[in-house]
């Protein structure tokens, strides 16, 4: 790491500050534009038929009744699309679209492109599909039994990333081992194990997916669309169609918001091929239902988890085992296993585990990647698990987690080495705030307060990014990164970096818009990763200017470059004689004119710490060999539970996170508080509900997420600042370590305030009261 | 399948939108939202489910926030219609744009067209709102980003800032 060692902020918005997002001005006069504001000359406007059906086998189309409409433009099909091209992240299962087979209701059969959005959706009503109706598998268990109707006839034969163990329905396996838990229960004094269901959770951002792509004359593509990741997109979409990724361009409009439903493909792939076929512009926007219908979602999970303590409430061993619903196509399930699992101790120290879980393909929409990325579901076990623990063994929840939590050198389960860790520090901070371990007030009669708690971690660092950092004729500064700013703002923190870096107001760095054409190659935004991952390549390619800034400098004031610093306000000075300098103007005209060229610093990198030790783990089918450097977290919420109605009110809310540095306070604390509201949903009221093969619930009025009414009283977030050594600044991530524990804090608190134990998500009234219902059955039978 | 041609149903309808009259194609099953984003290009209402539930469609009728997909383009012919490129000039919603800035009160942006004009709706009712009146007032916009705690913050130092030295309560 160089660079990172900058004096107190002496630039005007730099790091450590928590000015207004840079897109502030356009985005609060209505003018930002996202995918669905967007228009280009002659552009057309397209819709999508979805499959009715959940499995069948496509046998033809019918397609001139919708041809001769009037208007119509082009219309794609699983014809359409080239033989054997498949896409995915992990396991290369999934066309473009519905292509000889469809896996699920409200999957992209067929688009059509025509002169308005009405004609493009009746035509959609006038293609006729032949279906030969196949078996749907709908439930995960089912789907792995023996006998099972096969969904991916060829998966055996798919490209995978990973030794994913695909087989039949399996689409992945995973397992670590470390210690030998099978020996330890016998160590144990107590040992508590139980089953957990997790449900379906829509992302929900408010703006629905879409695309828009463009051909020129040379049969170049450009492609807009609401996305993570234009590299994400390219690759997808260039998989998918079998196209060179030089025949596609991607960029990126604004965001109206990413959980993981935007990172990989949604409609992009059709529409690409729409603008190909009709040759003129095209875009497609989706519909909140078939947004809610076709793009993806938080996996429901059934997690059996076993742990053994001794009698001071020491943890020995743990076994868990996860089986994840994935849906039609692999998309980020295999992912999101690992991960659940490689998180499944939570921040504890627990010597023997036994850690393994299976994905089954079902004829359900695609599970994929959602903030939390599988640790809410797998924390929901823990965090919950730990307090019937402390509850046995009369102990105080906060104390059995002290007692086991990860401090000093500790390493990562698995063993990766942990460099930075404030987690005692953020326990401290919940534990006083929250007046642990009794709520302040108690409610109204027949309403009960509890409070609950949950330690979590989530990593900052995985895959590779680039940052390109330009001086300008004019010694301003243009940053290009890669990374799509979602909405989160990482605009905004990567230009707070660099102008730190180089001692210049933020004002006087401009980010680029991220294009694949000229932006360096960034994964994604998802994976907490922007801030930590980007962050470094920016603070690499800043440390090149700089470098840069000084040889030239050194010529020019005729001295040596190690007796150079620079000054705030661009410019470089001899070290202590601050009227002997010159601007990044003056030096940088001498570069375009003179000597040496523009001045261009670059980085780009790799996350490559391993993440597992094979001297302190076994692991079968790891999908991410390489992924780290952690964020942790320390909540407790004050719960109220109505004993008549069994409805939860969360009534505070205190979350404190090591975030390592908060590069932009304001943003970082703006992420824990609504990281902790959509966990509200996740843990309250969210839960795609299905009717048979079809989704009943793909609209807000029957999928219920939190307004102003349901937001608690306060919710207090806490930034901990433990210096990551390696990070940007020192900094690590904040995106999605705020979810993580939610749920199971809530479901604590529940505990605490009424005796019920819940353990299937979500904790709605109906659940609340049959415990409540069952307990004073319980107590009337004693 | 009876539905009808989306062609043969247009007809034009006048409109007063941002203090100018506006005549233009709607089909009868026209929202205003339709019109007012697809045929006058003012996106900054967004469509976000549609179905009258997210807010994030949001604009000023007569004064009052209304969504716009509910209504149709048709039935808005006697309505002052503002949309929030049509109150820029409002010091009500310009202290809420320097509010909702420097609290961080927006992340993806998506639903603060809509969420600005609820809010500069209620402030307009009621200069100086107590915590349960904006949560209230803007109960029917849905932010997926923020978690709403530094929107209501931000409202209440907008209203602050409005009101007369010394007269907050």
């Amino acid at each position: 790491m160089s660079g990172a060692v900058i004096e107190a902020a002496a630039c005007a918005g730099g790091v450590g500050q928590g000015i207004p997002q840079l897109e502030a001005n356009e985005k609060l006069t209505g003018s930002a534009q996202y995918i669905a504001d967007m228009a280009r000359p002659g552009m057309l406007h397209g819709a999508i038929l979805q499959s009715h059906l959940p499995h069948a086998r496509i046998r033809g189309y019918e397609l001139s009744q919708a041809l001769a409409l009037p208007g119509v433009r082009a219309i794609v099909t699983g014809d359409d699309l080239p033989d054997g091209h498949r896409m995915g992240a992990f396991i290369k299962d999934e066309p473009a679209f519905a292509k000889g087979k469809v896996r699920y209701v409200g999957e992209i059969v067929a688009a059509v492109a025509a002169d308005t959005e009405a004609i493009a959706r009746q035509a959609t009503r006038l293609i006729r599909v032949d279906y030969e109706e196949l078996p749907a598998v709908l439930d995960p268990a089912e789907s792995l039994a023996p006998g099972a109707a096969v969904i991916h006839e060829e998966a055996s034969s798919y490209v995978k990333v990973f030794d994913a163990g695909t087989e039949g329905n399996l689409c992945s396996r995973t397992s670590f081992r470390a210690g030998d838990a099978d020996k330890a229960w016998a160590e144990c004094d107590l040992v508590v194990e139980g089953s957990y269901q997790t449900q379906a959770q829509a992302h929900l951002s408010l703006e629905p997916c879409g695309a828009l792509a463009e051909i020129d004359a040379t049969g170049r593509v450009t492609l807009w669309s609401a996305n993570q990741s234009v590299f994400r997109v390219q690759a997808s979409v260039c998989e998918s169609l079998g196209l060179p990724m030089t025949r596609l361009r991607c960029l990126t409009p604004r965001i109206g918001a990413g959980f993981g439903n935007k990172m990989e493909a949604h409609v992009q792939p059709a529409v690409v091929l729409l603008a190909m076929k009709a040759r003129k512009p095209v875009k497609l926007i989706l519909s909140r239902e078939e947004d809610f219908e076709s793009v993806r979602a938080r996996h429901p999970a059934t997690i059996r988890m076993k742990t053994g303590v001794k009698r001071d409430g020491t943890i020995v061993a743990r076994e868990t085992e996860l089986l994840l619903d994935g849906g039609a196509y692999g998309d980020d399930s295999p992912g999101v296993l690992g991960y659940a699992l490689l998180m499944n101790c939570g921040p504890y120290r627990i010597p023997n585990v036994h850690a393994h879980g299976r994905v089954a393909y079902t004829n359900k929409l695609r599970f994929g990647a959602f903030r939390g990325f599988g640790v809410p579901q797998v924390t929901f076990a823990s965090e919950t698990q730990l307090d019937e623990i402390a509850h046995q063994l009369g102990m105080d929840p906060i104390a059995l987690r002290r007692r086991n939590m990860l401090a000093g050198s500790d390493p990562w389960f698995g063993g990766q080495p942990i460099l930075s860790n404030g987690l005692a520090q953020c326990v401290d901070i919940v534990e006083k705030a929250s007046g642990w371990p009794q709520p302040s007030a108690q409610g109204a009669s027949d309403r009960q307060r509890g409070l609950g708690v949950a330690l979590t971690a989530h990593i900052s660092g995985l895959l590779a990014s680039g940052a390109i950092v330009r001086v300008l004729e004019d010694g301003t500064v243009l940053l290009n990164t890669g990374a799509v700013d979602i909405g989160q703002g990482s605009n905004t923190v990567l230009t707070q970096m660099c102008a730190e870096a180089l001692k210049l107001p933020v004002d006087r760095v401009a980010i680029a818009s991220p294009d694949t054409d000229g932006s360096p190659y960034n994964w994604g935004t998802t994976a907490s990763r922007v801030t930590y991952v980007a962050g470094r390549s920016v603070v690499g390619a800043a440390a090149e200017v700089e470098g840069k800034l000084k040889q030239h400098a050194s010529e020019m004031l005729e001295c040596s470059v190690e007796d150079l610093e620079l000054l705030a306000g661009g410019r470089v000075a001899i070290k202590g004689v601050a009227q002997r300098s010159v601007s990044f103007a003056e030096i940088s005209g001498r570069a375009h004119w003179a000597a040496g060229g523009p001045i261009i610093g670059t980085h780009s990198w790799v996350f490559d710490q391993k993440t597992v030790d094979p001297k302190r783990a076994v692991v079968e089918g790891l999908p991410f060999p390489q992924i780290g450097i952690y964020s942790f977290n320390a909540l407790v919420v004050e719960v109220e539970v109505d004993e008549l109605t069994g409805k939860v009110r969360i009534v505070n809310a205190w979350s404190a996170c090591d975030i390592g540095r908060a590069i932009n306070p304001t943003m970082a604390t703006g992420q824990i508080e609504g990281a902790f509201v959509q966990g509200m949903g996740y843990a309250l009221t969210e839960e795609m509900v299905w009717d048979g093969a079809r989704l009943a619930n793909p609209s807000l009025m029957d999928y219920k997420i939190p307004t102003f009414a349901e937001l608690p009283d306060s919710i207090h977030a806490y930034l901990v600042e433990s210096n990551e050594p390696s990070g940007p600044f020192g900094a690590k991530s904040v995106g999605e370590i705020g979810i993580n524990g939610v749920a199971a804090a809530i479901a604590n608190g529940i505990a605490q305030a009424t005796g019920v134990r819940l353990h299937q998500l979500p904790l709605s009234a109906e659940r609340v009261l049959n415990g409540l219902l069952a307990k004073d059955d319980g107590e009337g039978a004693a | 399948m009876s539905h009808p041609s989306p062609v043969s149903l247009q007809g034009v309808v006048t409109l007063h939108v941002n203090g100018e009259g506006a005549q233009v194609g709607a089909a009868l099953h026209d929202t205003l939202l339709t019109v007012l984003r697809d045929r006058l290009q003012l996106t900054a209402a967004k469509r976000g489910c549609n179905q009258g539930v997210c807010g994030a469609c949001t604009v000023s009728v007569d004064g009052m926030p209304m969504r716009a997909c509910l209504s149709l383009a048709h039935n808005c012919e006697s309505v002052e219609v503002r949309t929030l490129e049509g109150l820029l000039d409002c010091p009500h919603l310009q202290a809420l744009q320097a509010a909702f800035a420097s609290s961080g009160a927006f992340q993806c942006g998506f639903c603060t067209p809509g969420m600005l004009v609820s809010a500069r709706s209620l402030l307009q009712r009621d200069p100086d709102p107590d915590e349960r009146a904006i949560r209230s007032a803007l109960s029917g916009n849905l932010c997926r980003c923020t978690g709403y705690v530094k929107i209501v913050q931000a409202v209440q130092a907008a209203a602050r800032s409005l009101l007369p030295e010394g007269a907050a309560s």
